[in-house]
């Protein structure tokens, strides 16, 4: 076990918690920060995907002792009130069924508008592979990217 | 005009006051969950009266409505409370919507899957909403003594015109409360519909999109537990002994035990199937401690021997099930299904003579379709929360069907039904998984070891490798054909491991005067169970590409062919029992022939067309690929929907879409296969999804306007993909696919996957 202070969505945190701990069970178990779902454990599915200094990363396989100088943003801190254009163009596009994968895949389109604000279909679709949804949204999500980077 | 009678479901109307003591716990999880917005505080009622057990009413007009069934996807949340609202006549800006717990005595039907909820719910849901108003306008004839035929509403106002007396819902709903139900309530008129049809949002997207605790992954209540589980690492082996000390010191970790589901007399019921009746639990202080112990923990396993044990039948009747011994393997598993396609199966229909039109057939056409085993992979996996103490069960968890875990619970847990509280809890998916809930009784029996809250967590692994898949099929067609190139005689033999896919009395029977079906089964301790769509997922692909490359021998074109084989089903159908109506199965082709253009085709697109019905709804969808980079891609898909009335279109739509790319998935990637009983893939790295590349770039629903009563729509746009994908990459590549999943074949044919 060891102490780590963590800069999350802008607050700082303590955890106690093993090295090897990966961030999304600490979001999830140690600070109840339980938007970021666990879909795989492997980095295979972008259910759990969070920004580290503004890069989307999985963070299933992201140990606390690597980030304790970054500078961490979870879908609970994407925006104040929930009204991040992504967001907002997720909400036009009424994209979610079951809702689990989305807020990775918000995670995911965020962090590409960021370093792209204006991205191809091709782009939008090779930014987004790395993110299933078993639903099969696929279609409403890169409409809703195409439309948040319209908003940006 | 309908008139209903409300003594239909009298169940529903049965006042709170009746339910004393009945343990109902009114849940607002809406204040509870997150916190209010101030416009939200403002439109909080200081008191909420109950009209019937679906609808409360606050005294400033706000409404709550009740969703009765289990939420995984298919946005019943959203579309059962519209159809309250629209006979309640209130105005939807001012509907709060409240999952229901499971409540046998409050609701009918609580049941997510076979496509049935709004079909099911869509009479008794508008007699509910049509009741509540009919109390309300009651109300106000009463208090402005004015006689109720008078009286109008709109949007959740009252009013009685030629005195001009106005109110709002809220102000009347007190006394309403205390009004007599009554006997017979008028439901409205199609043509006056103000909610239903009109898109409404996802009433969870806020909270989806924001990351707010929904599902029971996210449950947490204070001294809570972790639990991971630990189950045989293949079908047809089971626990002999594990050690506890190789774990025991290992940082979080409480305690490891086994589990077992069932006692030996417990007459289990059809969602009963469970792969790894006994299991082991490790129980700590953190998700990823008791994960880490799971790698750790030292297991001996051994052979299963052949069990028995009672199950109930249909009818009511007791029988004794079997799960067969060994470990099976998917060649061995090939070898017997051809075995038993060769020999005679069982008939399941017959009409005329197909035998005599096969021998003096000119020609005789034979093609054999294959699909493995699938997994449903749920993007939330396998989970639960329990809190067991005493002789009273709190379990908050993921269930298509949480009353037929009800009874599993009571034997597991040795506690009254009474004191067992089933809470509904946001699914990841279900696609027919979660019908089957033994995770449920997993968690609850934890739980009670421990007696602690305890949150059960499977890891995608447990998931992937614990049963309950899609069965595995094979099924052979055959045509006679007469010199003149005429279809004189169709048989189709099909079976699977463990169950034939054949529904005997569907399309094409009933078109055809010479038509044989054969079925066959083989046993298997490989458990299976509902999969989008069952069975159909796989004969609809099967039977609509031999139609396919049929109408090509005949030179003719596919529409027309099927419309033919529907025309002579309509006017002068074969047999009796035949389970569609032939006109609106015609109806969806045309649908589809004309959205898409059928006759004329962009340049260098390859076509494919399909058609099916299932869950009461027909079906026709058209898919184009082009070859591009030397790639198969899919640009468009066009769907043709008759499902009667559409509830929520453009969520219907969203749902749509998915099936057809959960159908363009498995029929390009999902197989699973076996070896020695353990099962090929574990995770996503291996088992290939669909994912955005490989996604349609277009998709259009388009729904037949119509005025039939709503029938199923979660599944039936998923099975007839699976051919018109077929066909469509015949078209592009000259080569037919007789086997899923296509990718590599394609991969041989030098194409990328
Ligand atoms: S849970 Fe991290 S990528 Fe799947
Ligand atoms: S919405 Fe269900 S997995 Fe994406």
């Amino acid at each position: 076990m060891a102490q780590y202070n963590l800069n999350i969505n802008g607050k700082s945190l303590k955890v106690d918690v093993d090295t090897n701990t990966p961030m999304l069970w600490v979001l999830r178990d140690h600070l109840d920060m339980v938007g970021t779902k666990f879909g795989c454990g492997i980095a295979q599915c972008g259910a759990c995907t969070i920004h580290l200094d503004g890069n989307a990363v999985r963070s299933c396989q992201l140990p606390v002792s690597a980030v304790e100088d970054a500078k961490i943003t979870t879908i609970e801190g994407l925006s104040e009130n929930g009204d991040h254009p992504v967001q907002q163009a997720w909400m036009e596009h009424d994209v979610p069924q079951c809702g689990y994968c989305q807020a990775g895949q918000i995670m995911t389109a965020a962090a590409l508008l960021q370093q792209n604000p204006s991205p191809s279909d091709e782009e939008i679709e090779n930014a987004m592979n790395g993110n299933i949804c078993r639903c099969g949204t696929y279609l409403r999500i890169k409409a809703a990217v195409k439309t948040a980077s319209q908003k940006l | 005009m309908t008139i209903v009678n409300t003594k239909l479901n009298r169940r529903s109307f049965l006042k709170v006051s009746a339910l004393a003591g009945g343990g109902m716990v009114l849940s607002f999880s809406w204040l509870a969950g997150c916190k209010p917005t101030s416009k939200e505080m403002l439109e909080m009622p200081k008191e909420w009266f109950e009209l019937n057990n679906f609808i409360k009413i606050g005294e400033n007009g706000a409404v709550t409505l009740y969703s009765p069934n289990p939420e995984f996807g298919s946005n019943v949340k959203t579309s059962m409370p519209m159809i309250l609202a629209e006979e309640l006549d209130t105005d939807w800006k001012n509907v709060f919507v409240e999952q229901a717990d499971f409540y046998p005595e409050r609701f009918d039907r609580q049941f997510t899957g076979g496509s049935q909820g709004i079909r099911q719910g869509w009479t008794p849901l508008r007699t509910a909403g049509a009741t509540a108003r009919a109390m309300l306008v009651a109300a106000a004839a009463q208090t402005w003594n004015v006689s109720a035929s008078e009286i109008t509403t709109a949007a959740g106002q009252i009013e009685h015109k030629s005195s001009g007396k106005k109110a709002h819902y809220g102000e009347l709903a007190s006394l309403a409360a205390t009004m007599e139900v009554p006997e017979e309530v008028q439901l409205k008129e199609i043509k006056d519909f103000k909610i239903i049809g009109n898109s409404k949002k996802n009433v969870d997207g806020v909270k989806i999109l924001t990351g707010k605790p929904l599902f029971s992954l996210d449950h947490k209540v204070e001294g809570m537990k972790y639990a991971a589980i630990v189950h045989p690492p293949a079908f047809g082996m089971k626990l002999k002994s594990f050690d506890k000390n190789s774990v025991s010191g290992m940082p979080g970790i409480m305690d490891v035990f086994s589990v077992s589901l069932f006692n030996d007399d417990y007459n289990r019921n059809f969602f009963d199937t469970t792969t790894f009746p006994e299991i082991i639990a490790i129980v700590g202080n953190s998700t990823w401690e008791v994960m880490q112990a799971k790698k750790n923990l030292k297991v001996e396993w051994e052979k299963a021997q052949e069990s028995t044990f009672p199950m109930a039948g249909r009818g009511g009747a007791t029988i004794t099930a079997t799960v067969p011994a060994g470990l099976e393997n998917t060649s061995s598993h090939k070898e017997r299904m051809a075995e038993f396609t060769a020999k005679p199966g069982n008939i399941l229909r017959k009409d005329g003579d197909p035998e005599g039109e096969f021998k003096k057939a000119a020609k005789i056409i034979e093609r054999t379709y294959t699909a493995p085993f699938l997994a449903h992979n749920t993007m939330e996996p396998m989970n639960c929360f329990a809190d067991v103490k005493g002789d009273k069960a709190v379990i908050y968890g993921p269930t298509q069907a949480p009353e037929f875990i009800m009874g599993t619970l009571v034997q597991a847990l040795d506690i009254p039904k009474e004191n067992i509280q089933i809470n509904l809890s946001r699914m990841g998916g279900g696609f027919g998984r979660r019908a089957y809930s033994h995770h449920m009784v997993e968690a609850a029996l934890i739980s009670q070891k421990v007696q602690a809250p305890v949150k059960m967590v499977y890891t995608r692994e447990d998931d992937m490798t614990s049963g309950v898949y899609r069965p595995t099929y094979t099924a052979t067609y055959r045509a006679a054909l007469d010199e003149n190139n005429n279809l004189t005689a169709l048989h189709v033999k099909a079976g699977g491991i463990p169950e034939t896919p054949i529904h005997p009395n569907r399309f094409p029977a009933g078109a055809l005067d010479n038509y044989l079906a054969e079925g066959w089964d083989i046993p298997s301790n490989i458990t299976i169970g509902a999969f989008r769509a069952p069975r159909s997922n796989f004969i609809a692909g099967a039977e609509q590409s031999f139609l396919d490359e049929l109408a090509e021998e005949m030179g003719k074109d596919p529409i027309d062919f099927r419309l033919e084989l529907l025309k002579r089903a309509e006017t002068n159908p074969v047999g009796k029992n035949n389970d569609y109506d032939a006109k609106r199965y015609a109806g969806v082709l045309e649908l589809v022939k004309e959205k898409s253009n059928w006759n004329s085709p962009k340049d260098n697109v390859h076509r494919g067309v399909s058609a099916y019905f299932c869950h009461n709804s027909y079906v026709a969808e058209v898919v184009d690929t082009v070859i591009k980079d030397n790639k198969p891609v899919v640009e468009n898909v066009y769907a043709a929907v008759d499902c009667g009335i559409v509830v929520n279109p453009d969520a219907a739509a969203n749902m749509g879409e998915g099936a057809i790319v959960d159908g363009i998935g498995n029929a390009f990637f999902g197989e699973l296969a076996f070896e020695n009983g353990v099962p090929s893939k574990s995770n996503f790295d291996k088992y290939r999804m669909i994912r955005q590349k490989e996604s349609p770039k277009k998709i259009e629903v388009h729904f037949v306007q119509n005025n039939e009563d709503p029938t199923g729509l979660g599944e039936p746009l998923f099975p007839p993909v699976f051919a018109a994908l077929a066909n469509s990459l015949y078209k592009a590549t000259g080569k037919r696919y007789y086997e899923q999943p296509f990718a590599p074949q394609l991969e041989m044919q030098n194409l990328k996957m």
